[in-house]
């Protein structure tokens, strides 16, 4: 078997644990590290907004492995150490506590941090969700509050608002959207999605992005939207989305551009390689650069590295696929659905929120959506999308 | 080798049935993974251990029985 005779894997969280793990599932017997800035072993983010948050699950719940699984790996976990520089040439790693690893092949999968908005990091009463003290810490403010303002209405922000109805608390979600979701969806399903919240007593306030936090004495008081609405809250999230943590990467000489810039194989600078949320790679089917933030894909690109490290030579050309519960509904998303395309329900009834849609472009099949009919869709995916090749495959 | 699925943390993603359709499949009502083979053949074990790794809910557990 090819291969070198270390690697080096930056990030501990999804993308970098399933790097490890795909390396030793395809034979890599070598020296392997994995490096994490959180003191965490690697954990799950998804439920976080969901299980972790509601208070159904302890936090261990969400780790992604037993002890014992991860001793089995037989690779060096060296956590709650920040990654501060790479030498690409010498591929070397210096972290903040002073470390310098090296290795033959590194991977960058240091994932992104959420967005925020001017001021918010001094006043107290505002949260961001990304990390599992995070969701402790917005849940112990939850327990303790009446009204909540949920400033963003994508995925996250609509799980959030959900899950704190879940809570009993009063919740307000905004966000310049029509609707939850309506970028990723498209107007007919964010619509349901948005009477689905409502019916749940989440109050939205749709249609005009956030101009600023205001607050009293150094505490949110709720926020100002661009049409001068003032909206009041004792507690605020803000999920506005997250950016690529690059930074530690500026002086580093390689291609940064919203994310590690990576060729078809994932590969930024020979023998540097990029996974999950921080890896934007040039997706041959789709003849352009993409940086997909999906759970899914943390597992699929670092198969597709691991394969690549070993000498694979294959490019990851995945079918994207993300899903998303609130309330009763849980959401599946294959492929892509383009805001123009054309959707058609193949299969259940809207009426009953229980459907398969179909998103057309051009003719062409593009996407699959479920609504509660998660078999369903996968099956629709399997029929109208073409397989992917990831690599990913032992 | 032997297969424990942990209903509760399933998703229903179906990546499991995708990348070994001999062993896992999903209930028609909500998606949640139906194991068909707890203890499957030597010639399934790969595509198991890939299943495992990349279920997106790590709901997916192997021990060697």
């Amino acid at each position: 078997m090819s291969g070198p005779a270390g690697v080096l894997v930056v990030g501990a969280s999804a993308a970098g644990l399933a790097t490890a793990e795909a390396l030793r599932r395809k034979g890599y017997t070598g020296d392997l590290t994995l490096l994490g800035d959180e003191p965490h072993v690697p954990y799950d983010r998804p439920p976080l907004s969901k299980q972790v948050l509601a208070g159904a699950w302890q936090p261990e719940r969400a780790h992604l492995r037993t002890r014992e699984v991860l001793d089995a790996l037989d690779a060096r976990l060296v956590l709650g150490d920040e990654a501060v520089s790479l030498d690409v040439a010498n591929r070397t790693v210096h972290t903040a506590a002073g470390r310098a690893l090296s290795a033959d092949a590194v991977v960058l999968a240091t994932g992104v941090r959420p967005r925020t908005l001017p001021g918010q990091e001094g006043l107290r009463g505002v949260h961001v969700l990304r990390s599992l003290d995070d969701a402790l810490a917005l849940r112990g403010d939850l327990l303790a509050t009446r009204r909540l303002l949920v400033v963003g209405d994508g995925v996250l922000g609509a799980e959030i608002a959900a899950t704190a109805r879940g809570l009993g608390v009063e919740v307000v979600l905004t966000g310049p959207q029509a609707a939850p979701l309506a970028a990723q969806l498209g107007p007919l399903v964010s619509g349901l999605l948005a009477e689905l919240h409502a019916e749940n007593g989440v109050k939205l306030r749709l249609g005009a992005g956030v101009d600023e936090l205001t607050a009293a004495d150094g505490r949110v008081t709720g926020a100002r939207l661009s049409t001068g609405e003032v909206l009041e809250a004792d507690l605020v999230v803000v999920a506005l989305g997250a950016v690529p943590c690059t930074g530690w990467l500026e002086d580093s000489g390689l291609v940064l551009g919203n994310g590690v810039v990576c060729d078809s194989r994932c590969r930024a600078a020979d023998g540097v390689y990029a996974a999950g949320d921080v890896a934007r790679w040039h997706h041959e089917r789709f003849g352009s650069l993409l940086r997909l933030e999906n759970r899914t894909n943390a597992t699929e690109q670092a198969g597709a590295v691991a394969a690549n490290i070993l000498g694979a030579d294959q490019p990851y050309t995945p079918i994207p696929y993300f899903w998303t519960d609130q309330f009763d509904a849980k959401l599946q998303i294959h492929g892509v659905l383009a805001p123009d395309a054309q959707v058609s329900v193949v299969e259940g009834d809207p009426a009953a929120r229980r459907f398969v849609a179909r998103y057309d472009r051009h003719g062409q099949p593009t996407g699959v959506l479920g609504w509660n009919m998660p078999k369903q869709a996968r099956l629709h995916r399997q029929q109208h999308l073409a397989a992917p090749t990831t690599g990913g495959t032992a | 080798m032997k297969i424990t699925v942990d209903e509760d943390k399933c998703c229903g993603a179906g990546s499991c049935v995708l990348a070994a359709p001999d062993v896992f499949d999903q209930r028609d009502e909500d998606g949640v993974v139906v194991l068909l083979d707890a203890e499957p053949a030597e010639h399934l074990r790969t595509a198991v251990r890939e299943a495992a790794d990349v279920c997106p809910a790590a709901a997916i557990a192997l021990s060697e029985a």
